[in-house]
């Protein structure tokens, strides 16, 4: 099997395993006062603390979640409802439309009930945002609750500064969202560095578990809760703390970003030897998104391991099964619940056209990937790209 | 062979599909999406395409190890099923959807594209019999659906499969039980997949609006009513007419002209016909010569009777059924059969009624066939 869909989920590291084998053996609530609760506080504190500092985050600012869609929920409408709260002229959310569903469905949802005006962003046909772009649609701000921007797209890869666009909303006072999910890792992530507000995390696209996440929250931030009860999270985010989930979120994010300088290497190599491999036996692809060596100011200007590639005259889900049929795992983008191909939103955000949009293909590739993965992937890309331009672009 | 199952949700495509891996086929499946805005749970037993059957018949397929897929056909099946169906009742005919969908969808769009994905036949829950080429009706009359395949011409059966024909219905269910499919006890689909609340009228409605025009008695030439559309009718209609004639006796229409938007009803004896004309005809196996001995069954529940088949115009068929039948509808399949007690009639090919019509003179039992 060739698994080179690292952006949807990646393998679990064996350590992340062991810590969490480990914990999933113990009792004790983290809210207890006995020496169970507290042996289980110590581990997810501990946790909490490891987390940070590969982060950049202190101890305080990490809120635990379970995973980047509740995160992103969190952030988006709880900054809305609290600076809406703190000053009712503050009804406008400024966003990417190249955002993932989690941010953009939470946008939507604030506009259909609570009265939210959204100013789409203008983006760059990479994807990026530019401080520009986020300039003049925040104006003076003073009408504007929170402004989310990825950063780093979760199907086309393209990185943007997030720091410089932190800065550019904090000119006018408002407070800037990033969804982190697919950077946290990649990248060089710094929390504090940034300066953003809020930042969304998740620990199945680093090697941790699915259903733990988290949301980094500046300690001035105010953040209405979406669960209300015990009180946990700093009464941001209620619910007994799943310890061991916790455990593998931190040794992960520690390893991640411990290891990344070496695995970006390694990933960005295998990388760009499966583009050009692709380029050399289907000359008419189009790669989606930024330049392979474009940079930003901290650092790569896409994601290591993201190859999103338009094969002109095929479609994205017959190439998708054919590659299947043939081992080779990858994805069309991010799926949809009903399993039906739509033309993706980030591709349409960025300009192309939707039969471009429905030609493509997302190649991701992560810790486990060899050069074994790319030579199973050039073996088989042009005779499948042929088929699939035969049964047709348009049906 | 690499086979790709076509798989609605419901339990018939279900133990096809299991039934085609059995045979030790490369099997994958795939769920066709056919409305544009999907619900997400299924509503009663209408519909065929809500997130919730695609999400049975994944579940399915996974159980089976089979790879699956949803293919997203609404463009084409709001074009040649939809629109169509629209378009045939506004011309005053009575369309039957279903065997456009197999015509057009399942064995056109969905054979065409799996052809060139390199598999080589599609499979499908469809209850009828193929063996050596030749299209029967399945083993469970009560079930049997080659009426809606009697489209389909040699190269399309060529690539069919459909396992289920030899089985009863219970039998199917049965097979899906012991194989613990969640789908075993899910309750048949019937009606228009596309009008998932079941009224036709209103659907027709909204998409061709009031029409207004008159209900005229066939006897007196008289305008006895007014109605709001002749896609409100179908021939040989009886109830709904919203009319009473002073004599009491039941009418049912007759015939319907869709220019003048005039809807013709009389009284059982003008409502019987013996000689149909039709539209070109397609055939399953080699063109038989004519005229022929065959029977014709004229609509999806309808009674086979025995007829002659000649030619008409335009390669169209002339039809003389032996015995007078009522509700005789244009637009709607004159699917001819070659009966077979032993082996299950055999299909063997169909036309779209173009007029119906009572031969002067003739003498004809009556069959009130509604």
């Amino acid at each position: 099997m060739t698994y080179l869909d690292h952006a949807a989920t990646t393998p679990v590291l064996p350590e992340v395993v062991a810590a969490m084998a480990e914990q999933l053996g113990r009792v004790g609530n983290a809210s207890s006062l006995h020496a169970s609760g507290r042996a289980a506080r110590r581990a997810a504190e501990q946790a909490r603390e490891r987390l940070a500092e590969a982060v950049g985050a202190r101890p305080s600012e990490v809120l635990f979640t379970g995973g980047g869609t509740e995160s992103d929920n969190l952030a988006v409408k709880g900054l809305f409802w609290a600076r809406r709260e703190a000053d009712s002229r503050r009804r406008r959310i400024v966003v990417s439309p190249a955002e993932h569903h989690a941010v953009l469905d939470s946008v939507e949802w604030l506009a259909k009930h609570e009265g939210a005006e959204v100013t789409w962003l203008q983006v760059e046909p990479t994807g990026r945002v530019t401080p520009a772009a986020l300039a003049a649609a925040l104006g003076d701000g003073t009408d504007v609750a929170v402004a989310s921007v990825m950063w780093a797209n979760n199907e086309i890869g393209t990185v943007s500064d997030i720091a410089e666009l932190a800065a550019t909303a904090h000119d006018v006072g408002v407070p800037l969202h990033t969804d982190a999910v697919q950077a946290v890792g990649q990248v060089l992530v710094d929390f504090g560095a940034s300066g953003v507000d809020a930042l969304t995390m998740t620990g199945h696209k680093l090697g941790g578990p699915m259903g733990a996440g988290a949301l980094l929250l500046r300690r001035d931030a105010e953040c209405t809760p979406l669960l209300h009860g015990g009180g946990q999270e700093r009464d941001v985010r209620s619910g007994t703390l799943d310890v061991a989930a916790i455990v593998g979120l931190a040794v992960a994010t520690g390893a991640a970003v411990g290891g990344r300088v070496e695995r970006a290497a390694a990933v960005s190599r295998l990388r760009d030897r499966l583009v050009a491999g692709v380029v050399e036996q289907v000359p008419d692809v189009q790669l989606n998104g930024a330049a392979l060596d474009d940079v930003v100011r901290s650092g790569p200007g896409r994601l290591p391991g993201n190859a999103h590639l338009s094969f002109p005259g095929a479609e994205g889900d017959a190439l998708l099964m054919l590659l299947d049929a043939r081992g080779i795992e990858c994805s069309t983008g991010s799926a949809c619940s009903a399993g039906v191909a739509r033309p993706s939103h980030v591709l349409l955000a960025v300009g192309a056209e939707p039969d471009r949009a429905r030609s493509s293909l997302r190649f991701s590739l992560g810790h486990t990937s060899t050069d074994a993965d790319v030579d199973a992937v050039l073996e088989v890309i042009a005779p499948v790209v042929e088929r699939a331009r035969r049964a047709g672009g348009r049906r | 062979m690499r086979v790709l199952a076509a798989m609605s949700g419901g339990v018939d495509s279900a133990v096809a599909a299991a039934l085609a891996v059995d045979a030790g086929h490369d099997v994958t499946g795939v769920h066709l999406a056919l409305s544009p805005d999907r619900q997400t749970l299924r509503s009663g037993a209408r519909g065929c395409c809500s997130v919730e059957d695609a999400h049975d018949a994944r579940r399915v397929a996974d159980e089976l190890g089979i790879p699956f897929y949803v293919w997203d056909l609404a463009d084409r099946f709001r074009e040649d099923v939809v629109e169509d169906f629209v378009a045939e009742y506004a011309a005053g005919r009575t369309p039957n959807p279903c065997l456009r969908c197999n015509e057009k969808i399942k064995f056109t769009a969905v054979l065409d594209r799996a052809r060139a994905l390199g598999f080589d036949a599609v499979v499908t829950g469809h209850h009828a019999r193929l063996a050596d080429g030749e299209l029967r009706r399945s083993v469970d009359a009560g079930k049997d659906q080659s009426y809606v395949l009697g489209v389909l011409t040699p190269e399309q059966l060529a690539a069919a499969m459909f396992p289920l024909g030899g089985m009863t219905k219970d039998r199917v269910r049965e097979i899906a039980a012991e194989r613990g499919f969640a789908v075993a006890t899910k309750a048949d689909s019937h009606d228009i997949c596309f009008i998932p609340d079941g009224d036709t009228r209103g659907f027709l409605a909204r998409k061709l609006g009031s029409r207004p025009g008159p209900l005229v008695d066939a006897a007196t030439g008289a305008t006895v009513g007014e109605h709001d559309g002749t896609y409100g009718f179908t021939v040989g209609q009886r109830r709904g007419l919203g009319v009473s004639v002073g004599d009491q006796q039941p009418r049912y229409v007759l015939g319907i002209e869709p220019v003048s938007r005039t809807v013709t009803i009389g009284t059982a004896d003008l409502a019987g016909v013996d000689e149909i004309t039709t539209a070109a005809a397609t055939w399953t196996g080699a063109v038989p010569a004519l005229p022929l001995r065959a029977q014709v069954q004229l609509r999806a529940h309808g009674e086979p009777v025995a007829c002659e088949v000649g030619a008409g115009d335009d390669g169209g068929l002339v039809i003389r059924v032996d015995a007078v039948q009522r509700g005789v509808a244009a637009g709607q399949s004159a699917v001819l059969y070659e009966p077979d007690a032993e082996r299950g009639d055999r299909v063997l090919g169909q036309a779209a009624i173009r007029t119906s019509s009572r031969r002067r003179g003739a003498v004809g039992r009556e069959v009130l066939a509604d």
